[in-house]
């Protein structure tokens, strides 16, 4: 366990096993708290250790992860094959974008494939709902979540909370965790799985959850996932300490949805005028990419010691790198984690 | 398969119109000879002592869209109308004549034509050449039709050849590519949903233009408490509407989707438990006509996906007798109005002679032990596949002996 993490060597989590008991990473919402805590402290030594200039460790050594996306993807495919490398296990990346992969059976089919071929944990991107649990139930190694349809993203809303703890430290308002924070997630709440796992992480942490986009754009009955909805910005800006803005699709902005990409900056788009109308030194945070000058002005996403983006990026390897170890520790042997 | 003797089914407890009677039925030639308490065996007779156990019609079963017959026959299930949405689409009368006698003689399949060629929604297919050809009722598949003109042009064709016509209730813009009702569940699991609206949306049209046109309309499927309340008011006014459930809406709301198991992947989607709880009183106070099992078998290629990308539909037809005796065993509905909802009421629609006990009319018979328990087991099913949402369920109501034309199949 991480020495740098005040948690773990205070005996709070159980031991073993016991303190992350899921061969697979497919959501949040399978999620207790101090699983989540667990591995946001098992993240902090590779975010000292990313920090080094040799950054190279044998962890992993020996171990196939195969990065199975099949949806298109730079960042998150970029950030686990970093995470596998780093952690010395043979990385593959499989691009099957949903063009090229028929449908009918051979999702199945290829995830059955890939488990022949003996990898040792698989990552998946998929468009659909729900694919990752699908192929997690069809194959004998830990399976992780790069984003199903608009299901989850689990490591995506683990690095933002990584992010938000560290900045709250910086800050000197660490905790435990997140009690009484306001977050304001803003867009494209419907199709975002970015939103529904920092919804799940963020309120078991103890945050207060404002979710902000446009009546097209809200699911129903999303209150009953423990946030407050919002149709105005301005409203749900005041006081925030966090503000949590989400990609909305180009393809969304035609007509569809909103009428246009300027009209969607006028209600939504964070300004630095708007950016005031939450606490004076709240922090802005955007999973990427982003469109600049529609949902996020370039003043606000570049504000030094406010805006965390980058900073989103640097964490993400750090948490899939906790994950990547959590989740090969039965198959590696380590005590305490063997059935 | 003649008869070749009479039968004689006596000690039953005999599902009529008029109620639940003790006594015996004789059948002979196929057809039912005598029902009724005084009724005795007579000499050549084959007497089958039903010991106490129920006799019933051989269940209609309205909408299904796969002819199956070992999973008919467990279910009880002696006639069947065929929904359109097959491959390809029965919308040319050839197509429709071959269907008709596809099942004879141990089942008899009644094919609903299409509506609208290849089921577009668009040009109305060839009616009344289809009607002479054996469909027995018009239906515009597993999907609305979205222009009102047509639907219009269809209901009063229908009309003129007195065809009733069986509408799908989900009006397509809000449905989109729904494949979820819109609410937590959906919210949850990223679904993409539809608001439960668009049912109620598509009845209030179609009954408004059913009205105009002086047209029989039947919603094969209503799933919603203000889909209920639009076809409640309409029979008060006296329109011809009448509409179905099948069990997945009365048994099971959104929740148990929340696995993405896609065998409760249905069209329409499962709906709130409030909607579900307005099914049960819909079949309690009359406004439900038709309780059907929309059995639509689907192997692993079309279910074993995605939830989004899984085809919709239930094997419904070995469940469908349990399910019905389940409501009876509730209270919701007492015995002889479970059989109304399961072949008296199909039977009319359709209109053809059966679905009930009663003397002249085919003898298409189910001997029935209603407290019988079984689990339902989709490793062990009958059925052309196994997609049942019900697997593992504890179930009461069997089918113990099934006769079509009065010759014995189960």
């Amino acid at each position: 366990m991480s020495a740098s993490d005040p948690l773990a060597s205070s005996g709070r989590f159980p031991a073993g096993r016991m303190a992350f008991p899921h061969r697979d990473l497919t959501g949040i919402g399978h999620l207790q708290r101090h699983e989540i805590l667990y591995l946001l402290g098992e993240a902090e030594q590779w975010v000292a250790f990313n920090r080094q200039s040799a950054k190279h460790a044998d962890l992993l050594a020996g171990l196939t992860i195969i990065n199975a996306f099949f949806e298109n993807s730079t960042r998150t495919l970029l950030s686990f094959e970093i995470a596998g490398k780093r952690l010395g296990a043979d990385v593959v990346n499989m691009h099957a974008a949903q063009s090229s992969v028929k449908k009918g059976e051979t999702l199945i089919d290829t995830a059955i494939t890939l488990n022949a071929m003996r990898a040792d944990a698989i990552v998946i991107r998929h468009a659909s709902s729900g694919a990752t649990g699908l192929i997690a139930d069809k194959v004998d190694c830990p399976v992780l979540n790069a984003g199903d349809g608009s299901h989850e993203h689990p490591t995506q809303a683990l690095l933002d909370a990584l992010t938000l703890r560290h900045a709250l430290a910086e800050r000197g308002e660490g905790a435990e965790d997140f009690t009484g924070l306001k977050v304001v997630i803003c867009g494209d709440i419907l199709h975002s799985r970015v939103a529904r796992s920092n919804i799940l992480t963020l309120t078991a942490l103890g945050a207060e959850v404002r979710a902000c986009a446009p009546p097209a754009l809200m699911p129903a009955g999303i209150e009953a996932m423990g946030v407050r909805p919002f149709h105005r910005f301005d409203a749900a800006l005041e006081g925030a300490d966090v503000v949590m803005m989400l990609r909305l699709q180009s393809e969304r902005m035609s007509g569809q949805f909103i009428p246009s990409p300027r009209e969607y900056r006028h209600l939504y788009g964070l300004t630095k005028h708007r950016l005031a109308l939450a606490r004076p030194d709240a922090l802005v945070m955007h999973p990427g990419p982003m469109n600049r000058g529609v949902e996020i002005d370039s003043e606000v996403a570049d504000l030094v010691g406010r805006s965390l983006i980058t900073r989103q990026v640097e964490m993400g390897v750090a948490i899939r790198m906790a994950c990547l170890d959590v989740l090969t520790r039965e198959a590696r042997g380590v005590e305490g984690w063997t059935a | 398969m003649k008869q070749a003797r009479p039968l004689a089914i006596t000690d039953a407890r005999l599902v009529t119109p008029a109620g639940v009677v003790s006594g015996a039925l004789r059948c002979g030639e196929g057809m039912i000879v005598a029902v009724g308490a005084d009724v005795c065996p007579q000499d050549g007779d084959e007497v089958l002592d039903a010991k106490g156990r129920l006799v019933a019609p051989g269940l209609v079963d309205f909408g299904v869209f796969a002819v199956d017959k070992p999973a008919f026959h467990f279910g009880g299930i002696t006639r069947a109308a065929l929904m359109p949405d097959q491959s390809p689409p029965l919308d040319l009368p050839s197509r429709v004549g071959f269907i008709a006698k596809s099942g004879k003689p141990d089942l008899w399949v009644h094919p609903l034509a299409a509506a609208t060629r290849g089921l577009a929604g668009e040009e109305l297919a060839e009616l009344a050449l289809t009607q002479q050809a054996g469909a027995r009722g018009i239906a515009t598949g597993r999907r609305w039709i979205a222009d009102s003109g047509v639907m219009l042009r269809l209901l009063q064709y229908a009309a003129m050849l007195d065809l009733v016509v069986v509408a799908h209730a989900e009006d397509a813009g809000l449905a989109g590519n729904a494949v979820a009702t819109a609410g937590e569940i959906a919210t949850r699991l990223g679904l993409p949903a539809a608001p439960a609206e668009a049912e109620a949306l598509a009845i209030a049209r179609d009954i408004a233009l059913a009205e105009r046109a002086g047209a029989r309309l039947h919603f094969r499927q209503v799933t919603t408490a203000r889909g209920f309340a639009l076809v409640r008011a309409a029979k008060a006014r006296g329109v011809k509407v009448t509409c179905g459930i099948t069990p997945a809406h009365f048994m099971l709301s959104d929740l148990a989707t929340a696995d993405y198991r896609t065998f409760t992947r249905l069209s329409p989607p499962l709906r709130s438990e409030a909607d579900r709880q307005a099914a049960r009183m819909a079949i309690a106070d009359g406004t439900v006509d038709v309780i059907a099992s929309g059995h639509d078998p689907r192997g692993p290629e079309d279910k074993r996906l995605p939830f989004a990308d899984a085809a919709p539909g239930m094997a419904g037809a070995e469940t469908l007798l349990a399910m019905v005796l389940g409501l009876v065993r509730d209270e919701v509905i007492d015995m002889t109005r479970a059989f109304d909802l399961l072949a008296g009421n199909p039977a009319r629609l359709l209109g053809v002679p059966a679905g009930e006990l009663a003397e002249g009319l085919e003898a298409d018979i189910a001997l029935i032990d209603p407290d019988a328990p079984w689990i339902i087991d989709r490793r062990k099913m009958e059925a052309t596949a196994d997609n049942t949402p019900f697997d593992r369920q504890g179930a009461q109501g069997r089918v113990l002996g099934l006769w079509k034309g009065g010759v014995r199949l189960v």
